[in-house]
């Protein structure tokens, strides 16, 4: 029973936190609303039993990327209203389409609960063993019989950072201030820096 | 009772209100984005169901990397926004027509 409460209370949270996602007049509000989205899902996902996919959904898509939309968002000076001026134009086709669609994967869904096409069953050679968590049976597969593919998600997000890195470097412009002078820094002698003097009292020093 | 069904139509939800974001904001490349992020979490959502349906986690390890490369996409998206926004000092959809295309 409280299960079904927790399933109905994240399911509309997230669907609701959708709709003002892609309605909300203002991106920042969208932002908001895409990591109440990812929260709730977050929940659906822990009722599960999948803990970790719902850890990595906090602290990726929370942590990270809705952050740097906010980021963008707020850097960007970008008339926004100006933006929404097609926003009725294209609701018709685009209802049309979402109907489409909405109605193709409720198909799907019925279809497979009236029976479904069987695929054959799992070989068994990845169920969580029931004295394990989660994350230690997630840990053993991705480490063991699937580090190929952890490896090369590595090398993605990798050469995703340098993607971007490349992308928004900016060379430094000739004549900009603070630029320093290697080759100057190391010629520099002490004996070009410092004096050494040795006042009277009462006397002050004068360089 | 919840099933498999209750999940699967939850994803089927968010997907299909991903794509109407697409569509109704056309102009706005940073709502699409988002909105594309949407449809990978629908699809994260309906692999992650699965697997504790089917007591296999393997789907959960494919999650996984639909999240690696949604972040990928999520930073190489915002990166190019930037750059256009320096060059053309607009992020219009409309006006993205550089290449001709």
């Amino acid at each position: 029973m409280i299960q079904a409460i927790a399933f109905y209370f994240f399911a509309t949270i997230v669907v609701g936190a959708a709709v003002m996602t892609i309605m909300a007049r203002n991106p920042v509000h969208s932002v908001l609303w895409l990591i109440m989205a990812f929260f709730n899902a977050a929940g659906l996902m822990v009722l599960v039993g999948a803990e970790f996919i719902a850890m990595l959904l906090v602290i990726v898509y929370v942590g990270a990327v809705a952050v740097l939309f906010l980021f963008v968002v707020m850097m960007l000076d970008i008339d926004f209203a100006a933006m929404r001026a097609g926003f009725s134009r294209n609701a018709p086709l685009g209802l049309l389409i979402a109907a489409v669609l909405l109605a193709e994967l409720l198909l799907a869904v019925g279809a497979y609960n009236a029976g479904g096409l069987s695929l054959g069953t799992p070989d068994g050679s990845a169920m969580q063993a029931a004295d394990k968590s989660n994350i230690e049976a997630l840990g053993a597969l991705l480490y063991g019989k699937y580090i190929a593919l952890f490896e090369i998600a590595g090398i993605i997000l990798l050469v995703a950072m340098i993607g971007a890195i490349v992308l928004t470097f900016q060379p430094p412009k000739p004549g900009a201030r603070a630029r320093q002078d290697v080759g100057k820094q190391i010629r520099r002698r002490p004996e070009e820096a410092t004096v050494m003097k040795n006042p009277e009292v009462g006397q002050g020093v004068e360089l | 009772m919840i099933g498999i069904e209750h999940y699967l139509t939850v994803g089927a939800i968010l997907f299909v209100l991903g794509v109407l974001g697409i569509f109704l904001n056309r102009k706005n490349v940073i709502v699409i984005l988002m909105a594309v992020e949407l449809i990978l979490l629908a699809v994260n959502l309906n692999l992650v169901a699965f697997s504790a349906f089917m007591q296999d986690l393997v789907g959960q390890i494919f999650a996984m990397l639909v999240l690696t490369v949604a972040a990928a996409e999520a930073a190489i998206g915002l990166a190019i926004l930037v750059i256009y926004f320096r060059t053309r000092g607009s992020i219009a959809v409309d006006d993205i027509n550089r290449m001709k295309g």
